[in-house]
């Protein structure tokens, strides 16, 4: 249970996907303009990361290391996971078009993002079994969101302010961004794995 | 040797497996959309600016599509081309959509216009217009922060050297966003080709207006005066210009010479 635990304080804030593993970083900036789209964002990287690294693990344990083709995870998991977010549209869409209109474009985005790709190849070499698997994916599902929740609540008070003309948008946004990379630093050592 | 003809069977029986899946999920999943709704879509100029009530183009063509009282000719960007198509394709019938373009109310620029206070703070004009109505003495002018500017879906607009905006009128599609956006309802939207425009939106009373700005109309009435088809009356000390009635019988522009402080001006 412990261990748990751990995992998942660890996948949170000690190695948070966006600002200590710096993964991530396209749809972090991309989508953290306003509040509503990054809370779509979080949610739907979570549960196709929390999804995508079961199927994953089952992936990885059945077929891949009986045959020992360990080799090849990256490619597998590359394929599994593009069919795998285009198969969950295609349900959401048929079976909820409420949950569809909120964050179905959000999905497709994140089809070949490599936070999604992250957690299952990290899973795969740290060995984690099914259950811890899907508890670090999450956690860094959670911890994706917090850091895009964060930044957009950021970036929106940021459009008020009075930014000097070469740094407008994106110039201000890397440096908030290492900023909160600074602050995030300070959880590391809290946790040992 | 082995692992390679492993490699081999492995990879294609998995990408073959997934395509096998996603292949019956999009025929067990299949969503009906009416293709025309993507076809009406095409045909709007996708400025998303929201002017015919719809979050979006793509809203819009959804509504017009499947709702029958919806018409085809709320897409103020596409002007009559895209409303008799949107018809045709509805099969509706599509009333006359009127060509607008925006237009500045205001020509008080930096050097014409007294102001109040140095304004410093958030560049926004709706901001501006909280501390004491903005920074102009005149309380109708335009605050020249640029909120229509940063606002206009299409790119039209600049500020000018003066702080007004100038709008280009090849870009402009007459949406009425920065009518919606601006604080102070300088902009308007006037017919394309209106002969005479009322460049002032102050309402103050004429010794007023005209210690505040050099350019103001003061209401003094000459123009509704000298105007021989009753195109101009005065309202809250301000002219206004009724461009139906001037765009079809007049070609004097007797209001523009007589104007004692060039607040008239001819387009």
């Amino acid at each position: 249970m412990e261990q748990y635990f751990t995992i998942f304080i660890s996948a949170v804030v000690v190695n948070n996907f966006v600002l200590t593993r710096f993964l991530g970083l396209c749809i972090f900036f991309g989508v953290s303009k306003n509040l509503n789209a990054s809370v779509g964002m979080g949610m739907a990287v979570t549960s196709v990361m929390t999804l995508s690294s079961m199927l994953a693990w089952a992936m990885h344990h059945f077929v891949l290391v009986r045959f020992h083709l360990e080799f090849l995870t990256t490619a597998v998991f590359v394929l599994l996971i593009a069919s795998f977010v285009q198969l969950l549209e295609m349900i959401i869409k048929k079976q909820a078009p409420a949950l569809y209109n909120m964050w179905g474009i959000y999905l497709l985005l994140i089809a070949t993002n490599c936070v999604v790709l992250g957690v299952p190849l990290i899973n795969a070499d740290n060995g984690y079994s099914f259950s811890m698997s899907a508890v670090h994916a999450i956690g860094s599902g959670l911890g994706f969101a917090l850091a895009i929740i964060l930044m957009a609540s950021l970036r929106e008070k940021l459009r008020l302010a009075d930014v000097p003309k070469p740094l407008e948008g994106l110039g201000i946004a890397f440096i908030l961004a290492g900023m909160l990379a600074l602050a995030f630093l300070g959880f590391s050592g809290m946790i040992a794995l | 040797m082995n692992t390679a003809i492993l490699v081999l069977i492995v990879m294609t029986l998995i990408g073959l497996c997934f395509g096998l899946i996603l292949a019956y999920a999009n025929k067990r999943f299949a969503v009906e959309v009416n293709p025309l709704i993507h076809i009406v879509e095409d045909i709007l100029p996708k400025g998303q600016c929201g002017a015919c009530g719809y979050a979006g183009c793509q809203a819009y063509a959804e509504a017009v599509v499947i709702n029958g009282d919806v018409a085809p000719n709320l897409c103020i960007p596409g002007k009559k081309v895209i409303a008799d198509q949107v018809a045709t394709l509805t099969g509706k019938v599509a009333p006359e959509v009127e060509p607008r373009i925006a237009h500045v109310r205001c020509s008080g620029g930096h050097s014409k216009a007294v102001k109040n206070y140095e304004y410093k703070g958030v560049h926004d004009c709706v901001a501006a217009s909280l501390l004491q109505g903005g920074p102009k003495g005149c309380q109708n002018g335009c605050l020249g922060l640029g909120t229509c500017v940063k606002n206009c879906p299409f790119d039209a607009m600049t500020m000018s050297e003066e702080g007004l905006p100038i709008i280009d009128p090849k870009k402009c599609t007459g949406c009425g966003k920065c009518e919606t956006v601006c604080p102070k309802h300088v902009m308007q939207m006037v017919p394309i080709g209106a002969a005479v425009t009322v460049n002032c939106n102050s309402k103050d009373k004429g010794a007023v207006a005209r210690k505040l700005c050099t350019v103001s109309c003061i209401g003094c009435g000459i123009c509704s005066k000298n105007c021989p088809h009753g195109a101009i009356k005065i309202e809250n000390n301000l002219a206004i210009v009724d461009s139906s009635i001037c765009l079809q019988k007049c070609n004097e522009r007797t209001c523009v010479a007589k104007c004692p402080t060039g607040a008239i001006a001819t387009n």
